[in-house]
């Protein structure tokens, strides 16, 4: 074969490759990602709704349930009707009231339900804003 | 201090802006100029240290009216971490990055005084922009000066801060920030050069010859932050992980990987003249993913645990960035005649074909990270919906990518550059491929390793990366013990200090492979469980059997500390202890309040770790604090109750309550006061804390047996050592750096080049044939340089505008 017709062989080849693996992140990740949605998008869901809840604990509403806990989420704005949460397992260091958490779970008729393992807490933020107040 | 360390601040803006003028000015090869635009550079360096030194004495001294420090420090941060308080600010670290910016630009330009003449005054330029843009950001830009003046309370400077976070007080932060930074900056030292090049259009190797190190030097910086972040995580976040896909920590990741794929690549320019357009690519996206990272832990535009506050400087990055990438690109796409390839890819069998790949696969993985780091704003573009992908996406490609790296590792150091004939490549792979063989069958028949396809696909590849890895070092110190004489362990030392980089390279190699080995093993084969236990019960993790021996707990004025004996026990016999705890910070900076306060704080887990070669087991606990809550509720009554002056009070309660209100009138009494009621209190928490120890409430335990954590960290240390092997200058450089023509650097390059394929003909990897066709080319080529030298002056071949130095004897180094 001359190496020009190679070449641009190889150079076919491997543009299909990365098309592929393009067209396959793409496809995959709009599939496989969950919404975010903050508890006011949240609170008047059909069960069985899955998302990824992002807002803020609210103060003095963390409880001690059995194996978990249970809390309420409200907007980060802190505007809005807040979000009865249920979570299984240890929940990560720096969680506690005031603090904006991100977890994925279902919408259940008595609230949101965590998924064990994917509570993130933000930390208290490292850089200070001014808004921090 | 605060008005000196503004004008030295504003000074150094002013030296970056005039050595980037000056050297511009120079680039019509004005020696004088470039000399004195080359001392400015020592000026700017030299001005910020001193703005580093003024604001590191004002965190060790407790200087309050400085507001970095009254915000990120207190008195009771311990001595260390004040220190280190500098870089937990945002202006801190920017001051940080232009700071170490400066260290790099002034090293670079030291160790290029004597060379690239046209090409320093643009690179030069490129670095102190870029100086300048960072300088004055903090001079310009709002809420980042890191001499702003602390707001004063009555009038007064502070008389204490607000403290370091305690998630933050590690040791590895005290250290992981900076080597990150180092690792983002120096990266900068190869982009400038590369735009220098281009510029000038003097596109062979040169650049990367005088930048390489550089490049090396971020790369092992960056490499070793993203370990130290990951073992913070692993033992002080307390979920038990080391690596999340979370943004900030992708943003590291990015710029490594594409600068490991720069460092392969530019080898293949070296040595072939090949891939110009594509090393000037990567340079360019290194840089601009360092860049990133510096910009997304500023900007608050995606979710992460990481979680910096939105603030003002995020545009700002982000238009340099925008500038960066334009700039570079337009600049490539005018250069693209300059840039084509001297010569082709003789065989698919070849390193350099190998290196090719192994540059794919790289780039793809950082495609692969990015697009799914940013895919929040994309989904948010098209669906108008913030959506973002968790773990399982990022692993679902990563995996492949990282088997296929870890295999093309294994093949591109048996192979030789340019071809290898079927021969010399049974010869070559025979050994390596039988070991994979015989460790994948063993696996499968002794571990449950085929559960997991993925993790023994790994583990094959490794084993067979691993053995070709030992058998270069094996037939390369046979070959230099047949020709020195030497014995065998003098033979090796000197196989590795003749070929700093080759083998240093190795070394990497075989570092990075075991650390993966490591990710594989602890991610495919963990057992992770969540356990409640009272004083006195016992369970049973994956053979281990963990019991609750008693509770701990202890006190001091910022925190308490509860937490437990667990007695470990294997195959019947007791074989340790672990204590896992959890502290609970009061809120620092504040005015002693109420024993409550205790609560309200940053709770952090101290992992009760037993590390092994095979297994890690790793605990961290939640205690059941309830009761003690409950005591303290009582003794913030009492102590109430005594400061009102209830009746019956004792003595002491009278004492506090007359100088709380004679300090309430008079502020300069107030620190006496505070501390006689932090004394009080003290006393009253401990009495508290101590009911934890005869407590029967459960804790919760997560109990993580972790197969091949450690192999990750004595990995990374194979790869470090590695890494400074390759760094280390060779001899040569070391007698004196050379005026060196560029005839003269492309002659030494080609007999390097020789040297490689004796070896790998030495080594077997070239069969008879092979090497002699390859011989008779690379010497045809070394006799057309010296052709051209003879007959230089005019100088062809694009090496024009070289003016004439006084050469120097040979002094190639041989053997």
């Amino acid at each position: 074969m001359d190496p020009q017709r190679k070449r641009k062989i190889r150079l076919v080849v491997a543009l299909s490759v990365a098309v592929l693996l393009g067209v396959a992140l793409i496809y995959t990740s709009f599939s496989a990602s969950t919404e975010a949605r903050e508890p006011s998008e949240l609170v008047n869901a059909a069960p069985g709704t899955s998302a990824e809840l992002t807002g803020k604990v609210v103060q003095g509403s963390i409880r001690r349930d059995g194996n978990g806990i249970a809390f309420r989420v409200i907007d980060r704005d802190g505007k809005g009707q807040s979000l009865p949460v249920t979570y299984q397992g240890a929940v990560p260091d720096p969680f506690r009231g005031g603090r904006e958490i991100v977890l994925t779970g279902t919408v259940e008729s008595a609230g949101f339900v965590g998924e064990p393992e994917t509570l993130i807490t933000k930390c208290p933020s490292k850089f200070t804003t001014k808004s921090d107040a | 201090m605060l008005s000196l360390g503004s004008a030295l601040l504003g000074l150094a803006f002013l030296a970056a802006l005039a050595a980037g003028a000056i050297a511009l000015s120079g680039r019509n090869g004005d020696e004088r100029r470039l000399r004195l635009s080359r001392r400015v550079v020592y000026a700017f360096c030299g001005l910020l240290t001193a703005c580093v030194a003024i604001i590191e004495l004002a965190f060790a001294g407790d200087d309050f009216s400085f507001n970095i420090v009254q915000q990120h420090s207190s008195i009771e941060t311990p001595a260390g971490y004040k220190l280190a308080a500098m870089w937990s600010s945002q202006e801190g670290s920017l001051l940080l990055w232009a700071w170490v910016l400066s260290i790099a630009a002034s090293a670079a330009l030291y160790a290029t005084r004597n060379k690239l003449r046209e090409l320093v005054p643009w690179a030069t330029a490129v670095m102190m922009g870029i100086a300048a843009f960072f300088t004055g950001l903090m001079l310009f830009a709002p809420d980042v000066d890191p001499f702003a003046k602390a707001t004063m309370q009555m009038g007064q400077v502070p008389s204490d801060g607000v403290g370091l976070n305690p998630l933050l007080q590690h040791p590895s932060m005290m250290i992981h920030p900076p080597m990150l930074y180092s690792g983002y900056v120096a990266f900068t030292i190869p982009f400038a050069f590369a735009i220098g090049a281009l510029v000038t259009r003097r596109i062979d190797a040169e650049w990367i010859r005088a930048t390489r190190r550089f490049a090396l030097i971020a790369w092992t910086f960056l490499g070793f932050g993203l370990l130290l972040g990951a073992r913070w995580s692993y033992t002080e976040l307390g979920w038990g992980g080391y690596w999340a896909w979370d943004p900030v920590e992708n943003a590291a990741l990015m710029p490594w990987l594409l600068g490991t794929a720069f460092l392969h690549s530019i080898m293949v320019q070296e040595k072939r003249g090949m891939l110009k357009v594509w090393n000037a690519s990567l340079i360019v996206g290194t840089f601009s993913m360092a860049l990133l990272g510096t910009f997304l832990v500023r900007s608050g535009v995606l979710q992460s645990i990481h979680a910096f506050g939105d603030n003002t400087v995020g545009p700002y990055i982000l238009g340099l960035i925008a500038v960066v990438l334009v700039g570079s690109t337009a600049l490539i796409v005018s250069r693209l005649d300059d840039l084509r390839s001297e010569k082709r890819i003789d065989s698919l069998a070849s390193r350099e074909s190998i290196f090719l790949v192994n540059n794919l696969l790289l780039v793809g993985m950082t495609a692969v990270i990015f697009w799914g780091t940013f895919f929040p704003l994309i989904s948010e573009l098209f669906t108008g919906d913030k959506a973002s992908l968790a773990a399982p996406w990022f692993d679902r490609y990563t995996t492949p990518l990282a088997i296929g790296l870890v295999l093309f590792t294994g093949i591109g150091p048996l192979l030789a550059w340019r071809r290898v004939s079927w021969e010399s490549a049974q010869r070559v792979f025979r050994i390596p491929l039988a070991v994979a063989a015989v460790v994948t069958l063993a696996l499968v028949v002794f571990t449950g390793a085929d559960d997991h396809l993925w993790a023994l696909s790994l583990f094959a590849f490794a084993a067979f990366a691993l053995t070709g890895l030992a058998q270069e070092f094996w037939t390369g110190t046979q070959a230099r013990k047949e020709l020195s004489g030497e014995p065998g362990p003098q033979a090796l030392v000197g196989l590795v200090s003749r070929n700093r980089r080759r083998y240093g390279g190795y070394i990497v190699h075989i570092g990075v492979i075991v650390l993966l080995v490591g990710v594989a093993g602890s991610s495919s084969f963990q057992t992770n469980r969540d356990v409640e236990l009272r004083p006195g019960e016992s369970t049973t993790v994956d053979g281990r059997t963990i019991t609750y021996v008693k509770p701990t707990m202890a006190v001091d004025e910022e925190k308490f500390t509860f937490g437990s004996l667990l007695r470990i026990e294997e195959g019947g016999e007791v074989v340790g202890f672990v204590r896992p705890s959890r502290r609970f910070f009061r809120p620092t900076g504040q005015a002693p309040g109420p024993i409550s306060t205790y609560f309200a704080g940053e709770a952090t887990s101290e992992v009760g770790l037993r590390a092994g070669f095979w297994h890690d087991l790793w605990i961290a606990e939640q205690p059941n604090v309830a009761e003690v809550q409950r005591g303290v509720r009582l003794a913030d009554q009492g102590f109430s109750a005594c400061v009102q002056g209830a009746p019956g009070t004792p003595e002491q309660c009278k004492a506090l309550r007359a100088l709380m209100q004679a300090a309430a009138a008079d502020p300069s009494l107030q620190p006496q006061a505070f501390r006689q009621i932090s004394q009080l209190q003290g006393l009253a928490a401990e009495r508290v804390a101590k009911s934890f120890l005869t407590t029967t409430a459960a804790s919760t335990f997560k109990v993580i047996v972790n197969p091949l954590v450690t192999w990750m960290w004595i990995g990374a240390l194979i790869a470090l050592a590695g890494a400074l092997i390759a760094l280390w200058p060779s001899r040569g450089r070391r007698r004196g750096a050379l005026v060196r023509t560029e005839t003269d650097a492309r002659k030494e390059a080609k007999y390097r080049e020789i040297r490689d394929a004796e070896l790998d003909h030495a080594t077997g990897k070239l069969s008879d044939e092979d090497f002699a066709l390859v011989d008779a080319e690379l010497r045809r080529e070394a006799i057309e340089i010296l052709d051209r030298e003879t007959g230089d002056g005019s100088g062809n071949g694009g090496s024009n505008g070289n003016r004439a130095h006084p050469r120097e004897p040979e002094k190639v180094e041989q053997g």
